[in-house]
């Protein structure tokens, strides 16, 4: 009785293979590379100017230009355009810097009708909080392997 | 009073009838392959309220009066109102049928609910314990996004197999006396789980609920494909309709010939970008008040079949890395002789 389930299970798995669409890698690949690299390269224009022509140096330049990149993210996302970008460019404009702030900021719009306190408050990392749990658990990690082997 | 017919199937000696329809969705609804059908279409999906949960409580209220006000009865005639929704603790309908001050049978069958109301609503009447009842349900786009996916605003991307909430919600009244069509047969379906974890497959994971009704139904009453005008499944989608139509001529029943699902005939997949369809418990509910009852009061359709699909599953026991369950519920909706 099992055993035939299990049987139904796999059959039914690749009729659901054979008939299901499939979206070009190849496409998406593309449009990710593309719109990530747009938005590096805009990351690197501001540090440029900043670096350049504010005369600002390095590690000032840079924090500025995350704060630039997140205020953005954070701008088209309240626009009402970020989601329509990440429809077509995927991990282009979710990995970026501007897609944390994304992932922040729907959340807040969204959860603002439950408070200030338990909507916003309580939601707002809701998609953010795996990127910052474990972001800051590898920098531990990594921080002791570099403290152990000296470069710390 | 019915009988019981085969297995599943329940049929009525005095059929109820459909005496009222009534059907609201959102604008891109209305902008999709059915909008001469809606009765009311809206310019955004808030309709002035505060939050998707009770922008969706305004609709649902608006479709059961409306479908109160078409039947040409009293509010107060009516004694039973059965409805659902997709909210956690069916909070849409649970505000929007308050005000009504009757019974009421709140039902979770995720997007099957339109089938399960109308089944229990038509049982109700038949069997004499009211004279009028109310099936309704609703969906709302924004509100399941929240609950079930993500915030509205994050960007991420959807697979070709996801399927399209519907913001909409359709309401019938079944009646003892009246003009309109009859629910003559109703099988109930049950839960059919082929372990699919794909929730972003829904319709692949619905198929075999689907197709174990639609099998069902065929044995129960001894009938085939052929001896109806119409048989449509809820939002399967495109990926569900095709597995269904595969997995129900396994068991020797043909339904290439007049065989749709809701959520393929609602919106403009190119234009529209839905991916593989609609879906929601408004899906089967405007179709049917809105598409499917108005062709056959026009004699389009004289006996349909009309099978909502629901997926029984909660963001939980997907991340807990449970399959998804479906169900699917069938009545037989027919054109009185007279």
């Amino acid at each position: 009785m099992m055993g035939n389930i299990n049987e139904q299970q796999k059959e039914f798995q690749k009729l659901i293979d054979k008939t299901s669409p499939k979206a070009s890698l190849l496409k998406n690949c593309i449009w990710a590379f593309v719109v990530g690299g747009i938005i590096c390269c805009i990351g690197q224009g501001i540090t440029d100017l900043l670096m350049y022509v504010a005369e600002l140096p390095k590690d000032a330049a840079s924090t500025f230009t995350s704060i630039i990149l997140v205020f953005l993210g954070a701008l088209l996302t309240g626009l009402d355009i970020y989601d329509s970008i990440g429809r077509r460019a995927g991990a282009g404009s979710i990995v970026p810097i501007t897609g944390f702030a994304n992932s922040i900021v729907s959340p807040a719009i969204e959860y603002k009708n439950e408070g200030y306190v338990f909507g916003v408050g309580a939601k707002i990392f809701t998609i953010a909080g795996p990127v910052i749990l474990y972001g800051m658990l590898s920098s531990v990690i990594v921080g002791l392997v570099y403290y152990m082997i000296g470069l710390g | 009073m019915g009988s019981q017919v085969g297995e599943q199937t329940i049929a009525f000696d005095n059929p109820p009838t459909i005496i009222g329809h009534g059907n609201i969705v959102g604008p891109k609804e209305g902008d999709g392959l059915l909008k001469e059908y809606f009765d009311k279409i809206l310019e955004d999906t808030l309709w002035g309220e505060e939050s998707w949960e009770k922008a969706e409580s305004k609709i649902l209220n608006a479709a059961i009066n409306s479908a109160i006000d078409n039947a040409n009865i009293a509010k107060n005639d009516i004694r039973y109102i059965f409805a659902g929704d997709l909210l956690n603790q069916l909070t849409a309908s649970t505000f929007a049928i308050r005000d009504f001050k009757k019974p009421f049978f709140g039902l979770y069958g995720a997007c099957s609910t339109m089938g399960e109301s109308l089944i229990l609503a038509s049982m109700a009447v038949e069997g004499g314990f009211a004279n009028y009842c109310v099936a309704a349900t609703s969906s709302h786009f924004c509100g399941a996004e929240k609950q079930f996916r993500y915030p509205l605003e994050f960007g991420n991307q959807r697979p070709l197999t996801a399927t399209y909430t519907v913001t909409g919600s359709g309401a019938v009244v079944v009646g003892n006396t009246g003009i309109g069509p009859k629910v003559t047969h109703v099988t109930p379906g049950k839960i059919v789980d082929l372990g699919v974890k794909d929730a972003m497959n829904m319709g692949a994971a619905m198929a075999p609920a689907a197709a174990d009704t639609i099998i069902a139904h065929f044995k129960d009453t001894g009938r085939s494909a052929a001896d109806y005008d119409l048989i449509a499944t809820g939002d399967l989608g495109m990926i569900g309709k095709k597995l269904t139509i595969e997995l129900v001529g396994k068991a020797g029943y043909d339904l290439s010939d007049n065989y749709t699902d809701c959520g393929i005939e609602i919106f403009d997949n190119e234009k529209q970008d839905t991916h593989a369809g609609g879906s929601g418990c408004g899906c089967s509910a405007v179709t049917l008040t809105g598409y499917i009852l108005k062709e056959m009061a026009k004699g389009t359709f004289n006996r349909i079949l009309f099978i909502p699909t629901g997926a029984l599953l909660s963001p939980s026991s997907s991340f807990q890395g449970e399959s998804i369950p479906g169900i699917a519920h069938a009545v037989v909706i027919e054109n009185s002789q007279e």
